[in-house]
């Protein structure tokens, strides 16, 4: 199958800051000093758990980040090679089954039926109105009333014996791994992880991915029979979308701390670090723009791109380009208006560091002042960047389907948990209601959230010198 | 002999770490009767206030429950007692002062509101009769206008007053045994002085028992009744304090007598204790301060000497001591030779290095919605000095007299509002921010604080470097990195330390490190912020050997900034002290040590405890505290504690008297 690879905007940023996080951690893993704190990470139990968690869902977003249209099948052959309008992802294409099985409307999570009633049409000529059997939503089923229950079981059953094999091959794996460079014999590695003796809690590390691989295992089993989570207005499966909402998470939680920071770093060291007007400009600045109401800005800014994106669709060649712009714009406008906080704080901490006394004996060297931000200040103030990202994290991912509910979040077209609860508006004022979309949006969100709070606390614990132990 | 009021027998604290159990008391036993003063004496990390904190049973969480032994107070066991029990025995019977005086008060309270508080616990007191009771306690400490202090906070108040105020805490509780935990380190001799005398006076009053932990031997010689020595977790001797005195007889002990520096010792290297206090998380078999011993012998390191009572009141721990050793252990070493090699001590003519002529550092003070300038900080206001080659000159004075400002203001890392400060030919205060920087090598600085001066995320190789970079010492890398190791052998460090950070380093390390990156740039002269005064004496010595050592070899000049005078008998060439901003004396050392002539600088070294229990010299009690440099005193600035004031002290300041040759003093008693 022929194909064209499609770099979005974000798509690049997501991939430039994967090479900046892997920079980053092989610069660390040479640094002794930088290593100490993140073996502390690596040693609590909460942190690692969540870690786990954090990386599929990572995984998810990452293949979600990797686009491609592909060719749509030519009718001549002189004719040059067409690609397709839309623009699918590796994911897309691991999760064709559960794209493409669309229903015609609403159906409930393992319904076999419509959710709607219809006008049927029996072979015989006579006309019913009822709910229509699911177009695939247990479609294998001769007698959905009798046998769904039990098909669930089996299903699950084998589903969950899979997901076993698949996770004892994993340790297996795991303790080879760590026997070969430990130079002892997996026996003991076993035992020892069994026991919780090893440094890093790898019994709490395996047993949450464990249960995430069983989960899997078990969604996809049942997934590519039933709907697991229902269907939309449109028929779309839930989970699928709720899946495909984590990029547009992940997206927003990292992008706009990449454009953020420059921002905050740069400003709030020469602030703390030069006094005098420099300071003066660089308070002002920040005092101003955090008065602002936050809201405010972000939807005047999105809504002049918006008229833009329209007044211009020459310059955005398929509907995801256009999303994708948008997402870009909300992350950068994100970005400038939760910039000031983390400025203020490194202001302060610049302030403190500058009566610090191996300063002045940087200044008694006459060392200058360029070298005196980056290799005294900024070292010393980078704990407090990290802690400020991982914690910053959550807050961004929350504030995107806040966003969405006022009408100003990502594009329409794109998959985000905010327009999953924004479209729950109507879903649930109607009768029956319609429960299982926000529900799915909510289950995705506050994994993610949770997990990224539990390590943005091991981080803390770990980097802020108030509350490390001695 | 009367029972004891409290007594220790064979405590144990340990903490659970990853590297197995620390003990930091290890099997303890003291006694302290009623009316005593016993003290704890050692250096940091010795597990004396370990030892404090047990007997109070304030342990901090990683402690808790892992204490044997027994606490007895008046035969009962307090280590049995319930934490609700203990909280009417804290306060109320043991009362604890605290090292900091600043961070021991609740800063939102009124210091009448916190004394109250006590009253309220521990003695019922409420309304009228606390208020009464609160003011007599105050009274008793000696605060002065004590109703107007009633309902202060304790910003308002200095260092001292503040200690006085936590002595008031303690005694409201009219405790029967009161724990000091170094209760005068944080403050100025004078100070020290005051609160030391307090504290006998109380002890006289109401039969107090008082456990002094300390790291002091001058402290100790001038109040204590009994002392013990504690070393890595227990204690290694213990004397009645004339007998400890008299005749130290644990190597230890010796060695800390040996490493004070004073007068005596000019000229000569100081005794130093090699290596450091060994790690608690391990099993002992031998004794503990064998690798640092000069007497060791086998039998030290294959047996742990047992508890010793030599004569009435006097034990130790050392086989030297034990006159029951079986003879074939009694192999009595000779102690090795100690190399006390003179140093050199005639240096000719003096040739000026730099002069100093009414340096003043104003610091404005703005306030108000457009910042205007309300007054300023006269920190320095007026001194003149002058530095000689391959000399040293101490600056002198209690904190906040403005020397540390000084000091800088000469290498002009602050900006001075006024002054010359001549080096060679060049005005310092006159280059611009990029001229200064082809001088900065040659005039360097040591910092007090070996912990916040280094970069604590760069390699020690690369902060001595950093300097050599900038001031383009050395010509490619390679040739730096050989001077990097070549520095760091000069003061005593391997050069494998160039890879490690500073704080896998000790303190007495840290301050070498400081040292060697003074050094790479090769200055001419040193600032030395009080280098020592966060060691210990030990330590301290052996730092005070190697700037010494190396003021001999590369004919440095420093200028010793400091407020302990026994360095500056033994280092100093010529001694200037400073009051408020101002020099009020200045003179060689023989002339200020020997013949003070300004009553500040009397009552300065009348306050310093000394060990010489024969010779006792009558402290000179100086009233109140330094005044504020925002507004000075009229007149002479020192007029309002002096006992000689006469009435034109109120008027001017006084001129500079030149008394001798290199002798001079600004004060109305010589004209």
């Amino acid at each position: 199958m022929e194909f064209k690879f499609v770099i979005l905007w974000t798509d690049a940023l997501v991939f430039l800051l994967v090479g900046i996080v892997t920079g980053f951690t092989v610069y660390v893993s040479r640094k002794e000093h930088l290593r100490a704190p993140w073996r502390h990470v690596a040693r609590s139990r909460m942190g690692m758990a969540a870690l786990v968690i954090l990386a599929a869902y990572l995984v998810v977003g990452l293949l979600d980040s990797v686009h491609y249209r592909p060719a749509l099948e030519t009718s001549g052959e002189q004719e040059k090679v067409r690609y397709s309008a839309e623009v699918l992802s590796v994911f897309d294409l691991i999760a064709t089954p559960f794209r493409e099985r669309q229903e015609k409307t609403y159906s409930a999570p393992f319904a076999t039926h419509l959710y709607a009633k219809e006008t049927i049409e029996f072979p015989d000529g006579s006309t019913r109105r009822d709910f229509p059997r699911l177009e695939y939503g247990g479609a294998h089923l001769d007698d959905p009333h009798q046998d769904r229950f039990a098909d669930i079981v089996l299903t699950s059953v084998a589903g969950i014996v899979q997901g076993v094999v698949i996770w004892a091959a994993l340790i297996t794996l795991t303790a080879y791994l760590l026997a070969r460079r430990q130079k002892s014999e997996v026996k003991t590695v076993v035992k020892r992880i069994a026991k919780g003796e090893t440094d890093i809690p790898w019994h709490v590390m395996l047993v949450t991915a464990g249960l995430l691989i069983v989960l899997t295992v078990l969604a996809i089993n049942l997934g590519l029979k039933y709907h697991l989570l229902g269907t939309d207005k449109v028929g779309q499966d839930v989970l699928y979308q709720a899946l495909k909402s984590i990029r547009t998470g992940l997206v927003i939680g990292t992008l706009t701390t990449l454009i953020m920071l420059p921002f905050a770093t740069i400003l709030g060291i020469m602030a703390g670090f030069f006094h005098g007007w420099v300071d003066d400009v660089i308070q002002y600045i920040y005092t101003t723009l955090s008065s602002i109401p936050g809201v405010l800005l972000i939807a005047a800014a999105v809504l002049v791109l918006q008229v833009y994106v329209e007044t211009h669709p020459e310059m955005f060649d398929t509907i995801a380009h256009r999303a994708d712009m948008r997402l870009l714009f909300l992350c950068i406008i994100l970005g400038i208006t939760s910039w000031t906080g983390l400025c203020r704080l490194l202001r302060g901490e610049t302030l403190k560091l500058r009566e610090v006394e191996y300063i002045q004996a940087a200044t008694a060297f006459g060392v200058s002042n360029a070298k005196m931000l980056g290799r005294h200040i900024l070292p010393n103030v980078m704990h407090i960047v990290l802690i400020a990202v991982v914690l910053d994290f959550s807050g961004l991912v929350l504030a995107e389907a806040v966003l969405a509910y006022v009408g100003v979040g990502v594009d329409p077209s794109m998959n985000s948990w905010g327009n999953m609860i924004n479209a729950a508006r109507l879903e649930i004022a109607r009768e029956p209601i319609v429960w299982w979309s926000v529900t799915a949006a909510f289950i995705f969100m506050f994994t993610l959230v949770l997990s990224a709070n539990l390590f943005s606390d091991a981080v803390r614990d770990a980097f802020d010198p108030r509350l490390r132990q001695q | 002999m009367t029972e004891p009021f409290l007594s220790v027998r064979n405590l144990k604290t340990w903490f659970n770490s990853s590297r197995g159990p620390v003990h930091a008391v290890d099997g303890v036993s003291f006694d302290i009767r009623k009316g005593e003063t016993f003290a704890l004496l050692g250096e940091s990390g010795c597990g004396k206030s370990m030892t404090a904190l047990s007997v109070m049973q304030l342990l901090p969480s990683q402690a808790v429950g892992n204490v044997s032994g027994e606490v007895l107070l008046e035969g009962q066991d307090l280590l049995t007692l319930s934490e609700v029990a203990m909280r009417d025995v804290r306060g109320n019977r043991i009362a604890m002062i605290f090292q900091e005086p600043m961070t021991s008060l609740n800063p939102v309270l009124t210091i009448g509101d916190q004394i109250e508080e006590v009253l309220r616990r521990h003695r019922g007191l409420r309304g009228e009769q606390a208020y009464n009771k609160a003011l007599e306690l105050l009274d008793a400490v000696g605060i002065p206008e004590r109703k107007q202090r009633y309902g202060e906070y304790p910003h308002q108040l200095s260092g001292g007053m503040k200690q006085r105020v936590m002595i008031a805490m303690a005694l409201a509780g009219e405790p029967d045994l009161l724990i000091a935990d170094e209760p005068t380190t944080a403050l100025d001799v004078t100070i020290q002085a005051q609160i030391l005398e307090l504290l006998q006076a109380l002890q006289r009053d109401s039969d107090m028992a008082i456990l002094l932990i300390t790291h002091d031997l001058g402290v100790v010689s001038g109040m204590v009744d009994h002392v013990a020595v504690m070393y890595a977790g227990y204690i290694v001797e213990k004397a009645a304090r004339q007998q400890f005195f008299d005749n130290p007889s644990h190597p230890y002990s010796k060695k800390l007598f040996a490493s004070l520096p004073n007068i005596k010792k000019r000229g000569h290297k100081l005794a130093v204790i090699e290596g450091s206090v060994p790690s608690l998380a391990q099993t002992f078999r031998a004794c503990r301060f064998v690798e640092r011993c000069d007497y060791a012998w086998q039998t030290c390191r294959d047996r742990e000497p047992r508890w010793f009572e030599f004569e009435r009141g006097h034990g130790a721990r050392c086989h030297l001591v034990d006159t029951e050793l079986p003879p074939h252990e009694r192999v009595r070493p000779v102690a090795k030779a100690e190399t006390s090699s003179a140093l050199k001590s005639d240096l000719g003519a003096p040739r000026t290095l730099m002069t100093v002529e009414d340096l003043v550092v104003h610091f404005p003070i703005h306030k108000g919605l457009f910042k205007r300038i309300h007054g300023y900080v006269r920190a320095v206001d007026g001194v003149s000095l002058e530095l000689f080659r391959g000399r040293t000159v101490a600056l002198v004075g209690e904190s906040g007299c403005g020397k540390t400002t000084a000091g800088k203001a000469l290498l002009q890392l602050i900006q001075p509002t006024a002054g010359k400060v001549r080096y060679g030919d060049v005005e310092l205060t006159q280059l611009s921010r990029q001229a200064i920087k082809s001088h900065r090598g040659e005039l360097q600085i040591i910092f007090q604080d070996p912990y916040s001066s280094m970069n604590p995320r760069m390699m020690v190789g690369d902060i001595i470097e950093e300097g050599m970079a900038a001031q383009k010492v050395g010509a490619s890398s390679e040739e730096r990195r050989q001077r990097v190791e070549a520095l760091l052998r000069q003061v005593g460090l391997p050069p494998e330390s160039r890879y490690r950070y500073p704080h896998e380093f000790s303190g007495g390390q840290r301050q070498r490190i400081c040292i060697a990156r003074a050094l790479a740039v090769s200055p001419k002269m040193i600032v030395c912020d009080e280098p020592t005064s966060a060691l210990d004496v030990s330590v301290q010595a052996q730092i005070l050997n190697l700037l010494k050592g190396l003021q001999d070899q590369l004919g440095l000049t420093y200028l010793f900034i400091t407020h302990n005078m026994s360095v500056v008998e033994y280092l100093a060439h010529n001694v200037a002290v400073m009051y408020l901003g101002r020099i009020v004396e200045q003179g060689s050392v023989r002339d200020i040590m020997e013949n003070p002539k300004h009553p500040y600088t009397q009552a300065l070294l009348s306050a310093v405890p000394t060990i010489e229990t024969s010779s006792r010299r009558e402290i000179i009690q100086l009233e109140g505290d330094l005044p504020s440099p925002i507004n000075p005193p009229q007149g002479c600035h020192f007029h309002p504690r002096c006992a000689h004031a006469m009435p034109e002290c109120r008027e001017n300041y006084p001129l500079a008297k030149i008394l001798s040759q290199t002798h001079q003093v600004r004060c109305f008693l010589y004209k």
